[in-house]
């Protein structure tokens, strides 16, 4: 008999195992939920941790109102499927509010804006620890991400200034307003991620295979028309593809790429044949080359 | 990734069977490290197009005449302004064999406290060795640490060989001054590679020109290295993290304690003892969503059942009757000092975390500090500033449950957090 492991079951027992210091370690612990793939795979790994009682934290969502509706409608099912209780931050009321305020101009996104949100939402709920589906492949600056990462009273990331992390000893100590950001599968890669979603057949939203949809070719990216979201420019000519999206961000910045791919072993396949990553299909990494970097000191996942 | 991929279909099989190698890098500046691990992660196909023609443009703005792969790894931009890395920083690939984390940490002096990070998970050190200077102190202090964190297998990379005309003299000169430095380091397993980390001799694809070198290169190691051994199977040792009570009528009467085997190996029907209380029971079952498991072993976070109704409560530990760790309040430390604010002082009292166990400690007695770049102890020290490496013993307020770190890194671990910063300020290694 040998004792080792397969590295995805190894990387799901470090998983397993960070949720439940989470658990154990904070008071009120929450766990991001965005819609997306990463998000998904938290979300079975956290029945798996706490099975067969039910995870003791809530979802929380941070709504842009910019959503792709096959992510709302996966989120609704995903929250009764799992018995779990989900909270809501909409970025739309911190703008009615003025706590946030709409990028004007041609590229307008909100994404910046669910930072603002996401701190209110937490602050709001008093959450001590937010638990992401961020992972240190994903990004240079998230390559030097802790899984526990500290977080001052105004949730700033301080690149400087991050607690050793080490062995599996892991300090979730804090002063009354400071909370954690905590990164459960920081070490999966996208590839991880897919094959454990094969391995474990956890069912997506629809957006990630193959379908038809009328998009607009805008700064490179595929982008989905829409009637308030994305209006089409007189310079730009709407058609209708094939093609799925790798990542579920907002509709107005996330690029679809065209593809074929209506299985997970279909995407699997092109995932593993593919030249780009992931990332490279969202236009807002694209603006500097340390976009990521200036997003996560000012509180962004 | 492409290399799972034949005639069109994925290799599923060929995925899911593959082993995870941990391992860390330490240099420093000009000795190579991040054209190194640009090299392993270019010559493997890690890297995707879109992260190729980024680096080919900054090569390119600055005034580099071919693509500089140490771009790869450089990551935050204060770095990329000073162009040396400041943090640990993980990266990913795989081959058909093994997937591969790196913890890419600095190796200057005042980057110790990164190093020992790094080495802390890892389960393979590469230490790089200009071909050209030989072994310097830095080689002294990245093989220090890699032996105080008893990491199980290092790989010293004699770099720059295009430098030296790959002259094999050079390489046996620096093999010789290291061994005969490694004797006084607690290693079990040291391997020497020549590579050329620019060319790319020796490190994916074997070397042309250096016919005189018959050992294996580096990605040959990294794949077969046998790290089946490198956790302890004997001695079952489950910290438990996490008690489980679905308070559901499905499960009415169900606790589950949940936590990560530490050691040994567990199975249902195993006479058990519950440290601190010393009642004896039998380990019902290894309870999962998936099904019940017929043993447990080390990394794997499971549930486990009691036979009999015992008190258990987080920080406590399960163990085998006749096999228990050593149980204390005073403990004999080698710390590594992490905090760059206050030294750690005689007398001074600290939090501490071991296993799942929360506790607090005071500093009695410093025995001595080591000089990491010549192994010297310097002793009547009362304090161990940022960096520095010393044995300490500590009187903690309740008895931990431990092992030797020698023989068990996870029970024979702890780390100390400074309770006003609330910061973890030292790495710990229990010696007895």
């Amino acid at each position: 008999m040998s004792y080792s492991l397969t590295h995805l079951r190894e990387l799901e027992a470090e998983s397993i195992y960070v949720m439940r210091e989470v658990a154990a370690q904070f008071q009120k612990p929450a766990l991001l939920f965005s819609g997306g793939k990463d998000s998904i795979v938290m979300v079975y790994l956290a029945r798996k941790a706490f099975w067969p009682a039910k995870f003791p934290f809530p979802l929380v969502h941070i709504d842009t109102g910019h959503n792709f509706e096959e992510t709302m409608v996966y989120r609704d099912w995903l929250v009764k499927e799992m018995g779990a209780n989900l909270i809501v931050g909409s970025v739309e009321e911190s703008i009615s509010k003025g706590t946030a305020v709409e990028e004007k101009g041609l590229n307008a996104s909100r994404n910046a804006l669910q930072t603002v949100t996401l701190l209110e939402t937490l602050e709001k709920e008093k959450f001590d620890a937010a638990m992401g589906g961020a992972r240190r492949d994903e990004e240079k600056a998230r390559a030097k991400e802790r899984f526990f990462s500290h977080r001052d009273e105004f949730g700033q990331w301080d690149p400087k200034n991050q607690r050793p992390e080490l062995w599996n000893l892991f300090n979730g100590k804090k002063h009354i307003g400071e909370h954690f950001r905590v990164f459960p599968i920081s070490n999966w890669t996208e590839m991880d991620v897919w094959q454990y979603i094969y391995q474990e057949n956890i069912p997506l939203p629809k957006l990630y295979f193959s379908h038809q949809r009328e998009v607009i070719v805008r700064d490179g990216a595929l982008i989905s028309t829409h009637p308030e979201w994305v209006k089409v420019r007189p310079n730009e000519t709407p058609k209708t593809m094939t093609v799925r999206f790798r990542t579920c961000g907002d509709l107005p910045i996330t690029g679809a790429v065209e593809s074929d791919a209506d299985t997970v072993e279909k995407i699997i396949y092109e995932v593993a044949t593919t030249r780009v990553t992931e990332r490279g299909s969202r236009a807002d990494d694209k603006r500097s080359e340390t976009s990521m970097e200036d997003r996560k000191k000012a509180g962004y996942f | 990734m492409e290399h799972l991929v034949q005639d069109g279909k994925f290799d599923h099989h060929g995925y899911l069977n593959m082993e995870l190698l941990r391992f860390t890098t330490a240099g420093s500046v000009d000795d190579g490290k991040s054209t190194l691990i640009g090299r392993l992660l270019y010559d493997s196909k890690s890297i995707f197009q879109d992260q190729l023609e980024a680096i080919e443009k900054s090569s390119k703005s600055r005034g580099e005449d071919y693509v500089n792969l140490a771009l790869l790894t450089d990551g935050l931009r204060s770095e990329r302004e000073q162009g040396i890395t400041i943090d640990v920083a993980y990266r990913y690939f795989s081959t058909p064999k093994r997937k591969f984390i790196i913890a890419d940490t600095p190796g200057h002096i005042q980057y110790t406290r990164n190093m020992v990070t790094g080495a802390s998970t890892a389960n393979l050190a590469i230490i790089l060795v200009d071909a050209r200077h030989g072994v310097v102190e830095q080689t002294y202090r990245h093989s220090f640490i890699a032996s105080l964190l008893q990491i199980p297998h290092i790989v010293i990379c004699i770099n720059k060989m295009d430098l030296v005309d790959y002259s094999k003299e050079k390489y046996d000169e620096v093999v010789e001054q290291f061994r005969h430095f490694a004797s006084k380091l607690d290693v079990q397993d040291v391997r020497f590679i020549p590579i050329s980390a620019l060319l790319g001799d020796n490190v994916v694809d074997r070397s042309t020109k250096m016919p005189w070198y018959e050992g294996p290169t580096l990605m040959y190691t990294l794949e077969t290295v046998h790290i089946g051994s490198d956790h302890n199977l004997i001695d079952t040792r489950f910290p438990v993290q996490h008690v489980i009570r679905p308070m559901s009528n499905e499960y009415h009467d169900y606790r589950g304690y949940a936590g990560r085997v530490a050691g040994g190996v567990l199975k249902p029907g195993d006479e058990v003892m519950h440290l601190p209380s010393g009642i004896t029971t039998k380990i019902a079952a290894i309870k999962t969503i998936d099904g019940d498991l017929a043993e447990a072993y080390p990394p794997q976070s499971v549930t486990i059942t009691l036979e009999d109704d015992v008190d258990i409560s987080r920080g406590d530990m399960i163990v085998r009757e006749n096999n228990v760790p050593k149980i204390g309040q005073d403990i004999d430390i080698m710390v590594c000092w992490m905090d760059d604010k206050n030294p750690l002082r005689l007398n001074g009292k600290y939090s501490i975390r071991h296993t799942t166990r929360d506790a607090r400690c005071v500093i009695k007695e410093i025995l001595y500090k080591v000089d990491v770049n010549t192994l010297h102890r310097i002793q009547d020290v009362d304090s161990l500033a940022l960096n520095e490496i010393g044995r300490v013993k500590i009187r903690t307020t309740v008895p931990l449950f431990y092992d030797e770190y020698r023989r068990n890194r996870n029970t024979g671990s702890l780390i100390i957090i400074d309770e006003g910063s609330n910061t973890t300020v030292g790495a710990a290694m229990i010696i007895e």
